[in-house]
């Protein structure tokens, strides 16, 4: 009897054991480029680990969008995605309905880039965790530099100046489609971060200084601001002010443009084995604005975040310290070429000799700008619509660059009306 | 439904004062119970949602925390502080938006009533393989919006685009345009795909109308010796204007409420907005449930204004025909 009730528990416990472990969880992953390809390998292997099983939800390519889907789920109270990519600027947007993370990530984060993990940060509790850090760089072709025998620039002035004479030369040349000089120019949020660069690498603040006053409205934004729209139909297709990452990366991996602005991940599509500018593609921090501006490069990269809602939190909060730890952001940079957000993961021989130039890039993200998310909280995303949409006006040529700043800044102020949160 | 009731209503009128006999009453009660489900149906599917959303423009809701809210009366469409003016009707940005959505809307349906006809006129004429015509000219407006707006979207692409490899290669351009990223052209762009995805639809309308016209009307303009064009003028273009005003009617509510199309071209600019992309970005991006609401009921507001100032005109010139 006794042996029969003791199989009994024997049974009940390894049914209990494997039902209490063998879950699944979702996770969304980006699918920009190689992004969904890594990540399935990445949660494919602490699925094998831990005997769970992980489904990949895709989400829209364009970062507005899916934001605005995450709100849509989170806000309804969804348990249907259990771990969240979320973008730095959002963790204080959704940080209502992220799990506090704290206890189980604190140890953890001491070894990450500082400015990454200040972005994970709501009122002082880590609401995520740092997956990969990111800025905006420059994007050079390499032979077409030594053809024109010119140096990689080093002010937006060079830049123009450089993009102007090879454009002129290649079209010479019977290549009437190739063009200067491409970055993001919809009104998106990837306008936001093209347009910070210019204005913070001017000297110009970041729209809202960390005291959350509004300081958009000064000269040296306007000059930065005339600087981009004089590029528009110039060294840059007009289709720019329609671009998003993927169409700046289309037109500069077909080889038709001598300069991009992007993010990291367009360099190991670059240099893939079907492209056709492989080899002849160097990275550069951006330009400063004059002699007396500095590399700006907006501070981007994303971060694993798990949802209030998940019905296997324990679960979901194991997979997101998996995806973030070491072994795992050494992959993804060897593979992926996804900057590490672990700062001893930049001197690691073979992360260096599968991506030279990643060494370079913690110089990038310790002088890289950081946008007003933190200070402006819940009110971030208006701030940014009204700050892209003002720079679009400008950059179509629809309202003088001073002007559309000056109602730029009436518009902000009007929002802060209560203060920020 | 309405007119179930009526008829079965209007025999109890007519009886003397007060008591209905039970027959009666019992019809009644039973045409109740029939139309029962679908007034439950409608009011859970359209007037719940529609109620709500009024509610809410009255409220502060806020998408984070939507059970938590306060009643703050017209404070979302017009509102004093400290001697400014604010709110959705002192907002530029919802005008600019009301106004893209007109322009768009007349635009549009004027395109397509016109091209609908000329397309509807060819159709009713008999020639070969009219059947097949028939159906294929229904296939743009058979694939879900969403769809062929992204489509036009590469074809229309500055770089890659299918349409300016063509003008470029017949010499009618000289420099690919950029149709979707300039606002010059933007809302052309979408006119012209929207113009290309509903004429069908028109067309189709009018041609069942052209199919109920008598043929003697025609045999004795054709005796008479009157030319095509008056014929056209004086006796097809009257009497299918019932048919042709209920289907611009159709379209112009369709037109009013366009988000898909000017999304996916466009997305979020400011310059080529409608009113639905403007709700939207208050109520989804912005998280302003109270704003996005006011916006969406002031949406309904101008479509029920359009429809019955439409309705109204229609009416008046129908009632000049000399008929």
């Amino acid at each position: 009897m006794s042996r029969l009730i003791a199989s009994f528990a024997a049974a009940a416990a390894i049914a209990a054991s494997t039902s209490a472990f063998a879950v699944e969880i979702s996770i969304s992953c980006s699918a920009l480029g190689k992004e969904y390809e890594i990540c399935k390998q990445g949660v494919d292997a602490w699925a094998q680990r831990t005997g769970n099983t992980v489904k990949i939800v895709s989400t829209p390519n364009s970062a507005t969008e899916r934001l605005a889907l995450f709100q849509q789920l989170l806000a309804a109270g969804a348990g249907d995605i259990d771990v969240f990519q979320i973008d730095v600027v959002w963790t204080g947007t959704l940080g209502n309905h992220l799990l506090d993370l704290t206890s189980k990530a604190q140890g953890a984060v001491g070894d990450h880039l500082p400015a990454m993990v200040e972005t994970s940060r709501v009122d002082g509790k880590l609401m995520a965790v740092p997956w990969f850090a990111d800025a905006g760089l420059l994007y050079y072709r390499k032979d077409l530099l030594d053809k024109y025998k010119r140096p990689v620039p080093q002010t937006w002035a060079d830049l123009t100046e450089t993009a102007r004479l090879i454009q002129e030369g290649e079209r010479k040349e019977g290549r009437n489609d190739f063009w200067g000089y491409t970055w993001q120019g919809r009104a998106y949020e990837g306008l936001t971060t093209n347009a910070l660069e210019w204005i913070a690498s001017y000297n110009g603040g970041t729209i809202v200084d960390e005291k959350g006053e509004v300081t958009i409205e000064n000269p040296k934004a306007i000059e930065a601001l005339k600087t981009a729209a004089g590029w528009v139909g110039t060294v840059t297709p007009e289709g720019v002010l329609n671009y998003t990452e993927e169409e700046a990366r289309g037109v500069f991996q077909a080889g038709n443009a001598a300069f991009m602005r992007n993010w990291p991940y367009a360099w190991a599509l670059a240099q893939g084995p079907d492209s056709t500018i492989k080899d002849k593609v160097g990275i550069a921090p951006l330009p400063k604005g004059g002699a007396d501006g500095r590399h700006a490069g907006t501070l981007g990269g994303q971060l694993l975040a798990v949802s209030k809602y998940s019905k296997n939190a324990a679960a979901a909060t194991d997979l997101v310290m998996y995806l973030t730890g070491a072994a795992e952001q050494k992959r993804r940079a060897v593979e992926g070429s996804f900057n590490p957000t672990i700062v001893s993961l930049y001197s690691d021989a073979d992360i260096a000799r599968a991506n030279p130039f990643i060494g370079d890039l913690v110089g990038v993200f310790s002088n890289a700008v950081a946008r007003p998310a933190t200070v402006t909280g819940q009110n971030y995303n208006k701030v940014s619509t009204e700050f892209f949409n003002a720079v679009h006006q400008a950059l179509s040529k629809r309202a003088e660059p001073a002007q559309a700043l000056n109602r730029l800044d009436r518009d902000l102020k009007r929002i802060k009306r209560n203060g920020w949160q | 439904m309405s007119g179930a009731v009526a008829q079965v209503g209007v025999p109890a009128r007519h009886q003397a004062q007060g008591r209905r006999s039970s027959l009666t009453r019992s019809r009644i009660r039973a045409a109740w119970l029939f139309i029962a489900p679908s007034l439950i149906v409608l009011a859970l599917i359209a007037g719940w949602p529609l109620v709500r959303t009024i509610w809410f423009s009255f409220t502060d809701a806020d998408l984070n925390n939507l059970s938590d809210y306060d009643f703050i009366g017209f404070e979302n469409y017009l509102a004093n502080y400290d001697g400014e003016w604010l709110g959705l009707l002192t907002e530029p940005d919802w005008w600019h938006s009301v106004w893209n959505t007109v322009w768009f809307t007349l635009v549009s349906v004027s395109l397509e009533t016109v091209l609908g006809i000329v397309v509807a006129l060819i159709l009713n004429a008999a020639f070969p393989g009219r059947g097949l015509m028939r159906a294929v000219i229904l296939i743009p407006w058979a694939i879900p919006t969403i769809v062929s707006a992204k489509m036009w979207n590469w074809m229309l692409h500055d770089q890659f685009g299918v349409i300016n490899d063509m003008l470029l290669r017949i010499g009618l351009i000289a420099a690919p345009i950029t149709w979707t990223a300039n606002p010059d052209t933007a809302l052309w762009t979408a006119v012209m795909v929207d113009v290309w995805k509903h004429t069908s639809f028109m067309a189709l309308l009018i041609l069942a109308a052209l199919q109920m016209l008598p043929q003697d009307i025609y045999e004795a303009a054709k005796v008479d010796g009157v030319s095509p064009i008056r014929v056209f003028l004086r006796v097809t273009l009257p009497l299918i204007k019932p048919a042709l005003l209920v289907a611009v009617i159709f379209r112009s509510l369709d037109a009013l409420r366009v988000f898909d199309l000017i999304y996916v071209l466009t997305s979020n600019s400011k310059d080529t907005a409608s009113m639905s992309v403007y709700a939207r970005q208050q109520l989804v991006d912005f998280q302003e449930v109270g704003l996005g609401s006011a916006a969406s009921t002031l949406i309904f507001l101008i479509i029920a204004l359009l429809v019955v100032i439409t309705l109204a005109a229609g009416r008046v010139r129908l009632g000049e025909d000399p008929r």
